[in-house]
């Protein structure tokens, strides 16, 4: 009788077996918070912010990481669960340089102090996360100041914070920055459970742990491929994209799904274009084929479009030099010189390559002009490379 | 590829030869080790210790072009032991007796020779593939650029169907294409013997149709040519005009001095592409087209996923689509097309004429695309292909080949075999990697990688200047002295115009697809006196 069914903050939720509290919690859209859980990674239970109240259990119990069993009765934001994960946040804060949160004056809201960043979008001390950071997300969803006991605040007001930890920039993609790491090791997680690149590690005990790539050594002198899983999955400002830095904040770009232009897997992005420029690509969390994923490539191989090198006019040779052209004329002199071999020599004096590269419609409607108006299959393209 | 990308984390067992898909295909080998975390095995057929063999159970590093002996061989233990799965080769398959002839001369030992494996390493191979069910085969070009590209596909197939692999969830045959639309501009009918869809020029039936859907009389009948044909044509004068779209055939085509002198030879080149290029130099006109981004569209992936493109910037200038341009084109010498983007192309045209892609239309894949065969609009496409043993053309036929050697092999002169490919951190040419900000500073030259073994004997030291010649042409390229390479063996990519591996390889074609071989070619490497 009444198997498989919990209770979550008075909702009846029937769940699956081998389910999480949270995988069920989800499911029937009921909100946890979340920072170290990453989706088809081992739980870790690390950030314990994903805490539950679980009727007849003393102790909180991390959701992520509890199979959720028959008659469970649960709570999410109960005021037990509140002051707790109140705790963690602010440990957080403090831990590290979360300047957004503690970046200005002392006692003002929450408010005030957005409105006293935007004004100072660009300053460079100010996190690039900034915005799109699930930390200062939950912070403010639960009005936790950073500065209480900060000794980074402390730090902050004497000398400049980049003086703490140097942030790693010694590679073109991505720009690590220990002092705003949580240790949620989600970027672990996505290194060696994801992409399998294993570059990437929890390294030390203690006061002392942090992530580290290789023997402690750079990215760059590490087996990182720089696929930037771990960028994308990173969910303060850590890990940040090297090349979107100053483009623009998450709310300024507009979010366009489309297809990679490499290889023939596929990837679903998602472009983030602000001003008709695209300045980052992410994967499509859930897309297929490719589930969230992106190599190198498909994530940082995308402003060849804005090269200055671009062509952008028709041209024609003329005494050995290419000269620019109208298009009516580049477009009469094609058609003429076409015309003329085909009335001379017939339709199989022409042929053409298309292009494995561009869309299938540019494909079809280049093997149509071959055939339908010039009458000739002589059309290939490298179709077995 | 008959089966898709979602079946590789949930597969039990892979068979690799030929794909070194780390670099060339890195989102796919993801998933493939995620598989292998969870326990799945991996069986590696590569001359090169690339990356993948690090999750491998069993690597068997053959020599350059000796995969059908190989595979002959792993066959005849199947046989010999009756290790292959008798059922579904008697209910879906004929031509059994007529494989069993061939292979039955590649014993364990004829194998071995061949391809330089230890005979009871492929016993143990044979063994391991049978014990395991289903087994899913991924390969790349590492099978098609030889010489014997087409019979080295059919042996993988004959070994998948002797294993009962086909048609089936985590099994199948399946070429990861090198391109992002390589499948797709096959599906569109860029081929000069079929029509969209695969429907032959050759069939009057389909010719009537597109008779009727162009409105156009005398399609033509017979097959054209092939691009190696063409560039034949070129010199001899039989092709006059050509017509090159988005595709760089100077610095893609082996043996770039015969290529640039046959492209010289055109009368009249146009070159429709998003930058001057080695190509553009050779062109009487050039148009400049819309790139990735700056139009609509859809690509269609390995696993046959038709997904849309969409628009995120203008093109920069007077650049415009492809389409449009051809659509100019057709209207100057008196064709009015009608499609006016490319949704209209698709929907009231290509899905309208290609039967597997009937179900395909723009607003069934705003989100996941869909694989075809998609015939009727309800349809929810076709991830796994020949399921239930339906092959397409009825039975599955096994069609037994014979081994040959590369076109070109080591002599005193030329003493190493070069082999050739793409890179992780670039794409083909670079004309659109090397302008992307920091992909040049991950790798800024081309490198010769070579053996620690050879290395040593010729006193080269890593990253020292080489020279790499062939009978076409040398080079003078860095050394890159690694594990991952055999003694014997050189291999090289052809992202960059100095020291392009091009200069070197052999324009020798397999007789049927008129693939070149680029993964084999006889080639001398010499230290440069100081
Ligand atoms: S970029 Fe990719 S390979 Fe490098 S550390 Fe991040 S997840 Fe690992
Ligand atoms: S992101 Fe990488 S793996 Fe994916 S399609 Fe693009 S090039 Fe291929
Ligand atoms: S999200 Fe559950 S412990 Fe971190």
């Amino acid at each position: 009788m009444n198997q498989n069914r919990i209770v979550i903050n008075g909702h009846t939720c029937d769940f699956d077996q081998g389910e999480t509290i949270l995988d069920v919690a989800t499911r029937h859209n009921i909100y946890i918070p979340t920072l170290c859980h990453l989706k088809g990674s081992t739980p870790t239970g690390a950030c314990r912010i994903c805490v539950v109240e679980v009727q007849g259990r003393n102790d909180l119990v991390a959701s992520c990481a509890t199979p959720a069993s028959n008659q469970m009765i649960i709570k999410t934001e109960s005021p037990k669960v509140i002051t707790y994960r109140k705790a963690i946040l602010g440990l957080m804060l403090a831990s590290g340089n979360h300047n957004c949160a503690i970046g200005s004056s002392k006692e003002e809201s929450w408010t005030e102090f957005q409105i006293a960043t935007l004004n100072n979008d660009y300053s460079e001390d100010l996190c690039p996360a900034w915005g799109d950071c699930e930390l200062q997300n939950l912070a403010y969803r639960y009005q936790v100041v950073g500065r209480q006991n900060s000794h980074f605040g402390e730090a902050q007001s004497e000398e400049s914070s980049s003086s703490m930890i140097a942030p790693e920039i010694n590679n073109p993609f991505i720009i690590r920055d220990s002092s705003r790491c949580i240790l949620c090791g989600r970027c672990v997680a996505a290194c060696n459970e994801v992409q399998v690149n294993r570059a990437i590690d929890f390294g030390y005990r203690g006061n002392e742990s942090k992530i580290i790539a290789g023997a402690d050594d750079s990215l760059r002198h590490s087996d990182c491929v720089f696929c930037g899983q771990c960028v994308q999955v990173c969910p303060v400002g850590a890990l940040v994209e090297k090349k979107a830095l100053g483009h623009g904040r998450p709310w300024e770009t507009e979010k366009i799904r489309t297809t990679c232009p490499y290889c023939g897997v596929g990837c679903q992005q998602l472009l983030h274009v602000k001003d008709n420029k695209i300045v980052k690509v992410t994967g499509v969390e859930d897309g297929s084929p490719n589930k969230g994923r992106l190599c190198v490539k498909g994530r940082f191989g995308y402003d060849f479009i804005y090269s200055k090198e671009r062509l952008k006019t028709p041209l024609i040779r003329e005494n050995g030099e290419l000269r620019p052209a109208s298009w009516d004329e580049a477009l009469n002199l094609v058609a003429q010189k076409f015309t003329q071999i085909i009335q001379e020599s017939g339709s199989d004096a022409l042929a053409g390559v298309s292009c494995a590269r561009s869309i299938n419609e540019d494909s079809y409607q280049m093997q149509k002009l071959f055939r339908a108006v010039f009458k000739t299959n002589n059309i290939d393209h490298c179709a077995r490379t | 590829m008959t089966n898709s990308f979602g079946e590789f984390a949930k597969a039990k067992m892979f068979l690799v030869i030929g794909s070194n898909m780390t670099e060339a295909h890195p989102v796919a080998a993801t998933f493939l080790k995620n598989a292998v975390q969870n326990g799945a095995g991996l069986i590696v057929i590569d001359p090169r210790r690339h990356k993948l063999v690090e999750f491998a159970q069993t690597h068997l590093p053959l020599k350059v072009g000796s995969d059908i002996a190989l595979l002959n061989g792993i066959m005849h233990v199947l046989i010999k032991e009756n290790l292959y799965d008798k059922q579904f080769v008697e209910s879906f398959c004929t031509g059994f007796d007529e494989l069993k002839a061939t292979v039955m001369r590649y014993t364990p030992e004829a194998a071995g020779e061949i391809s330089g494996i230890e005979p009871e390493m492929i016993v143990k191979v044979a063994r391991e593939l049978a014990s395991i069910k289903p087994v899913m085969v991924c390969y790349t070009l590492g099978i098609t650029e030889h010489t014997c590209g087409k019979n080295n596909v059919m042996s993988v197939a004959n070994l998948q169907m002797l294993l009962g692999n086909m048609g089936v969830e985590c099994g199948g045959v399946n070429p990861l294409r090198g391109q992002n639309n390589v499948q797709g501009a096959c599906d569109m009918g860029a081929l000069p013997n079929v029509f969209p869809g695969y429907q032959a020029v050759g069939d009057i039936n389909a010719r009537k149709k597109f008779e009727t859907a162009w409105q156009v009389t005398n399609l033509p009948a017979h097959n054209g040519l092939m691009i190696p044909q063409m560039m034949d044509g070129l010199v001899n004068g039989k092709v006059r005009g050509f017509y090159i779209f988005g595709e760089n055939l100077a610095n893609t085509e082996p043996d770039i001095h015969k290529v640039e002198h046959e492209l010289s030879s055109a009368e009249f080149l146009v070159v429709q592409d998003i930058f001057e290029n080695e190509t553009t130099r050779f062109a009487h006109v050039v148009f400049p087209a819309a790139a990735w981004s700056e139009n609509d569209g859809t690509f269609t992936n390995s696993e046959r996923r038709v997904s849309r493109v969409r628009t995120a910037s203008p093109p920069p200038g007077y650049a415009q689509p492809n389409w449009w341009i051809f659509k100019q084109i057709a209207k100057r010498m008196g064709h009015n097309w009608k499609s006016d983007s490319a949704q209209e192309l698709w929907d009231n045209e290509i899905s309208v004429l290609a039967p597997n892609l009937g179900g395909v239309k723009y607003y069934r894949i705003e989100d996941d695309g869909l694989q075809w065969p998609c015939p009727t609009i309800n349809h929810p496409g076709t991830p796994i292909l020949h399921t239930n043993g339906r092959f397409t053309s009825g039975k599955g036929n096994f069609a037994p080949v014979e081994w040959t050697p590369p076109a070109e092999v080591p002599d005193e002169e030329y003493p190493f075999v070069l082999s050739t490919g793409r890179r992780l951190y670039h794409y083909h040419t670079r004309t659109q990697t090397g302008r992307c900000d920091g992909l040049n500073e991950m790798l800024g030259e081309e490198t010769a990688d070579i053996s620690i073994g050879d290395a040593y004997k010729m006193g080269i030291k890593q990253d020292e200047y080489i020279k790499v010649r062939s009978r076409r042409g040398e080079v003078r390229v860095k050394a890159r002295v690694t594990p991952e390479m055999p003694d014997g063996m050189v291999w090289m990519a052809f992202h960059f115009r100095e020291g392009n591996s091009n200069w070197l390889t052999n324009p020798a074609f397999d007789p049927n697809t008129l693939t070149a071989e680029y993964k084999a070619c006889a080639v001398a490497v010499e230290k440069i006196s100081a």
